[in-house]
């Protein structure tokens, strides 16, 4: 594999940073100030795709920002799998910045410049996890996002968002400080390098016991995937803006969890290990427990931003139990869903934040007939919940498809069970929303559940700057199905690198 | 004559001549004492870059005292150990005399700021003195006067309680005096001699007798009771907090500092590092203390009400950190123990010098007066801030690499164990920590802000008189004077400088570890 040295990563992690100052100072002047976000997003993505021309050839990009110590290094390292990631997040800043500003401005939110400054580092932070060539600096990349997502998961400052927030830093500051670290010296102690390889580093390091037990802190280090038992920060996180939910915790923090997830399976242990050890399969079954009893929680939630929180839980799992089947078809399967659940599941937080703004409410039990008021955005509702179940012509088709093919590769009969499974949960929690929005009335149940429903015949679509991003998202998930060539091309180069094809 | 020849023992004299001139400048005017009191750390700074510069590039220096041979006269000697430390020594001295004239005029009485400058030079000098002497009884007397400096400097603020715990301090500091100097003592009767170049060579001859054990054991209790090591840490809490700003600032930095230094120097020069009694398994005994430290001084800190007291606390913890590498006995660790020494020194003084400027636009120290500061004195709760992550061990600042280098030491000698014991530690701090960056950025509302409060009975007099300090006229704060703020940043910005050009520190502190534990 050919490597270019190039300070490309570099750039496309601190043009949000240097946005920041500029958001800072200008924070007197709102229209200045998102025009830096916008610029910033803009470019972040600009500079992100034109790395992808060398990447689809067959190349890597590799920079070394400093050292610290002989050994220890703080450098970037694009390939494949990374820039499938960062291209799913620079994508989506760039329209969440347009939905943040309508958003924003509607519910006239307090501290917007604070605002924009944390989610603009925590995008650098995003693209810093997915272009990080060894585990620490990706694990700087990682804490840093931690950090600079506290001020907005608490954005409310009221003692329930504090809370929400206290217990997001808890579970994910902990869990890393006290597991990943581990995981990250031991893998340091044994292989003698943190850089990730395609072959993997750990293989024949250690003895099995050690290997699993290196694998195991990994896993619980790793909170942002969501795993459960260490889920239960996401739903708590809910009291973030909409918006903050939409790109953080539906693609940036979940998906940044996932990807390092997907990294240390891939990277550090290697696809030969794990299967030699049964490690893989322990995780297949681990995922599965927690997509079924996620999408069985998703059921019983009225709330709809906790709704979307459980399915999350549950989807962000696909990934994990792709990439853990260690099968071609798996592993693509699971790569993929990382973009195809980001364009889905962002549009549905899109479109709660939508309702929320026209109509102030929260609640699944209060959304009959919503859908006649507010046609555009239910209608992009529709799109993204059938994706989820996975039914054609949706992006959401793609990655289940690989899913069941991988499953059957790796003759884990039982996991086409539990997809299937899950499938028909999804479909139980997402069409009675778009059941009551379009199919109910909604004058005779909503009069009990909320009086002020006098005003329901002033309800109308939420500004502009919120239907058209998440109008946009629902045409990319219309289009991925269509045209996954790209992803799915990156996707196959990893899997060749880790295979051992190539 | 060549006046470069001079200068390990420059470095002690320069501050020491200084005390006695300090009261007759201070006689003509106050501001003069300070201005010595900067001139000579900053001499003394460069002196000992100097000598470090020297030690790198040539070797050991080895500097007679008026001429007279080693072993009977007192040699003053300058190796990869002690050059490092009288550097980072000498610059946190500089920094927090730099730092101290505002904070000294708020905190200790007009008269006395001079007698104040001149014992803060008196204590440089035994440091010093500590740090350079390549005699074990000169060393005896270098810590006596460190020590009586200290006490008095911790008895110089207006508090009525530091008169208490500098009384404390005193006699647990003379027992600890008196052990290392029975200590001395045996080691004599043992040997015959006082020079440590000299005892190194002749005490492996004699590790089985009895009066060489007991002299060892007298020197670990008392250097662990120096430098504060749990359960001898009693004295350093209150010494701490009750003292002015600047005496908790360069006590936490440079004194426990030192103590470590001598227990490094007794442990891996006087004795070598092949000293491993069956009947005293002091290495041992050290981890678990140690590890106890850890934990024991983090725990307690989140358990504290005031800032200094929290910090000190945490000290605590951290000299546990420098211990443990140190006992772990292998080059990655001690490379960590070492660097811990450079890296808990600036991140200790960042905290105490920013905490600081807040009692000195405030008055009060306690945690809640730090609630919303971060909008009234941003720079220095920057810095504060800074300091924190560090002490939590977050990359790209100074307490990972340390940790790192024990943590993967610890693993290199088969004790995993004690990677859970730092880590755990690391989740601790950040518990008091955050609880703190978390008031300073996001004060809650002035709804339940009565509510946190009222929990604990015994802080509603504190948090009343916080209250106030939430008024509207606490608007009026503003940032801390330059004097104070600068050397604040300065120290924050070696935080993430060594932090992240690690291998500068490292360097020395690999060829300190390889020299401690193969031969000098």
């Amino acid at each position: 594999m050919e490597a270019v040295q190039s300070a490309m990563p570099l750039y496309a992690v601190a043009v949000s940073l240097i946005a920041v100052v500029l958001i800072g100072v200008s924070g007197g002047r709102p229209n200045l100030r998102e025009f830096w976000t916008i610029a910033a997003s803009v470019l972040k993505f600009s500079i992100v795709a034109s790395m992808l021309p060398a990447i689809l050839d067959g190349k890597v990009i590799e920079y070394t920002l400093f050292t610290l110590f002989p050994g220890l290094d703080i450098s970037f390292r694009v390939d494949a799998l990374g820039i499938f990631f960062a291209l799913t997040a620079s994508s989506l800043w760039i329209i969440t910045s347009f939905y943040s500003i309508g958003y924003v401005r509607a519910e006239k939110e307090h501290a917007q410049t604070r605002y924009f400054m944390c989610f603009a580092i925590a995008l650098s932070a995003t693209i810093g996890v997915a272009f990080s060539a060894n585990l620490l600096t990706m694990f700087v990349f990682y804490e840093a996002l931690t950090l600079c997502t506290f001020p907005l998961v608490g954005h409310k400052e009221t003692p329930e968002a504090m809370a929400g927030a206290r217990k997001y830093l808890t579970y994910l500051l902990g869990t890393s400080l006290a597991f990943l670290m581990f995981a990250v010296v031991l893998t340091y102690n044994v292989s003698g390098t943190l850089d990730f390889s395609p072959k993997g580093i750990l293989a024949g390091t250690a003895s099995n016991t050690v290997l699993a037990v290196i694998f195991v802190l990994f896993m619980a280090g790793t909170a942002k995937a969501a795993m459960m038992p260490l889920h239960s920060w996401l739903p708590a996180a809910m009291v973030a803006p909409t918006p903050v939910s939409a790109l953080l915790h539906a693609v940036a923090v979940v998906k940044t969890g996932v990807f390092v997830v997907v990294r240390i399976v891939l990277h550090v242990f290697g696809v030969k290990l794990l299967s030699d050890t049964g490690l893989g399969t322990a995780l297949v079954y681990y995922a599965s427990f927690t997509i079924i009893v996620a999408s069985t929680i998703a059921l019983r939630q009225d709330n709809l931003k906790a709704r979307l929180a459980y399915s999350t839980i549950s989807q962000l799992s696909y990934v994990v139990l792709g990439v853990a089947l260690l099968s071609p078809s798996g592993i693509t399967g699971g790569v993929m869903h990382i973009v195809l659940h980001a364009f889905g599941k962002i549009t549905l937080f899109f479109t709660a934040g939508a309702i929320y703004v026209a109509t102030h409410k929260t609640k699944v039990s209060e959304l009959n007939g919503i859908g006649k008021k507010m046609p555009f955005t239910m209608a992009a509702f529709t799109i993204a919940a059938v994706s989820m179940i996975g039914i054609p012509p949706f992006g959401g088709f793609i990655s289940k498809w690989y899913l069941f093919m991988g499953a059957a590769e790796a003759s884990q009969i039982p996991v086409i069970v539990v997809i299937a499974t899950s499938t028909i949960l999804n479909a139980c929690y997402f069409l009675p929303v778009v059941h009551a929005a379009f199919f109910k009335d909604a004058d005779e149940s909503t009069v009990k559940g909320s009086p002020s429903l006098s005003g329901a015949s002033s309800i109308k679509e939420a500004p502009v700057l919120m239907v058209a991003p998440l109008a946009l998202t629902a045409i990319g998930v219309l289009a991925l199905f269509f045209e996954p060539s790209v992803f799915l091309e990156l996707a196959r180069m990893v899997v060749s690198g880790v295979t051992g094809n190539n | 004559m060549n006046i470069a020849e001079h200068l390990p023992v420059l470095v002690i004299v320069i501050p020491l001549m200084s005390a006695v001139i300090i009261p007759l400048a201070g006689r003509a005017n106050s501001l003069y004492s300070w201005y010595i009191t900067v001139a000579v750390t900053f001499s003394c700074f460069l002196i000992s870059s100097s000598l470090l510069n020297t030690v790198m590039n040539t070797g050991r220096i080895s500097y007679w005292l008026g001429g007279w041979e080693p072993p009977w006269g007192i040699e003053y000697v300058i190796d990869y150990l002690n050059g490092f430390v009288l550097v980072v020594v000498s610059f946190i001295l500089f920094i927090v005399s730099l730092y101290a004239r505002k904070s000294i005029e708020m905190e200790i009485d007009e008269d006395k700021t001079t007698t104040f400058y001149s014992i803060y030079l008196l204590f440089a000098a035994g440091l010093m003195g500590i740090i350079n002497t390549g005699d074990i009884f000169n060393l005896y007397v270098f810590i006596e006067i460190a020590s009586l400096a200290g006490y008095a400097l911790i008895a110089a603020g207006r508090k009525r309680e530091a008169l208490m715990a500098s009384y404390n301090y005193l006699i647990l500091g003379t027992i600890a005096a008196t052990f290392i100097l029975l200590g001395i003592g045996y080691l004599y009767m043992a040997t015959g001699t006082l020079n440590m170049a000299d005892l190194r060579e002749k005490l492996p001859a004699l590790y089985d007798s009895k009066v060489v054990l007991t002299a060892f054991a007298f020197f670990t209790v008392g250097l662990s009771l120096k430098l504060a090591l749990f359960p001898l840490h009693i004295w350093l809490p209150n010494a701490y907090a009750y003292s002015p700003s600047v005496v908790g600032a360069v006590m936490a930095a440079t004194a426990t500092k030192v103590g470590a230094y001598a227990m490094l120097r007794i442990m891996f020069t006087v004795f070598r590092v092949d000293f491993d009694p069956e009947a005293v398994p002091v290495t041992k005994i050290l981890l678990v203390l140690s590890s106890i430290a850890i934990i024991a001084g983090s725990v307690l800190a989140i358990a504290q009400t005031t800032i200094k007291r929290m910090l000190a606390y945490s000290s605590v913890g951290q000299i546990g950190y420098i211990v443990l590498g140190a006992a772990l006995v292998n080059q990655t660790a001690m490379t960590g123990s070492i660097l811990h020494i450079l890296n808990h020194a600036l991140m200790k003084g960042t905290l105490f010098l920013a905490t600081g400027a807040v009692v000195y636009k405030t008055g009060i120290d306690d945690i809640s007066g730090l609630r919303g500061m971060g909008r009234k004195m941003p720079f220095s709760m920057a810095a504060f801030t800074i300091g924190g992550l560090s002490m939590i061990g977050v990359p790209l600042t100074v307490g990972f690499v340390s940790k790192w280098y024990i943590a993967v030491g610890a693993l290199n000698a088969g004790m995993w164990y004690f990677v859970p014991v730092i880590l755990l530690s690391s989740l601790l701090t950040t518990v008091y920590f955050w609880r703190i960056i978390e008031s300073i950025y996001f004060p809650r509302k002035t709804k339940d802000r009565g509510q946190g409060a009222g929990g604990r009975g015994q802080n509603t007099e504190r948090r009343t008189q916080s209250a106030d300090i939430n008024t509207p006229e606490s608007e009026i704060y503003g940032e801390a004077p330059l004097g104070m703020l600068i050397p604040t940043l300065i120290l924050a910005g070696l935080c993430i400088f060594f932090g992240v050009a690690a291998f500068l520190p490292v360097s020395v502190a690999e060829k300190t570890a390889a020299m401690l534990l193969g031969g000098m």
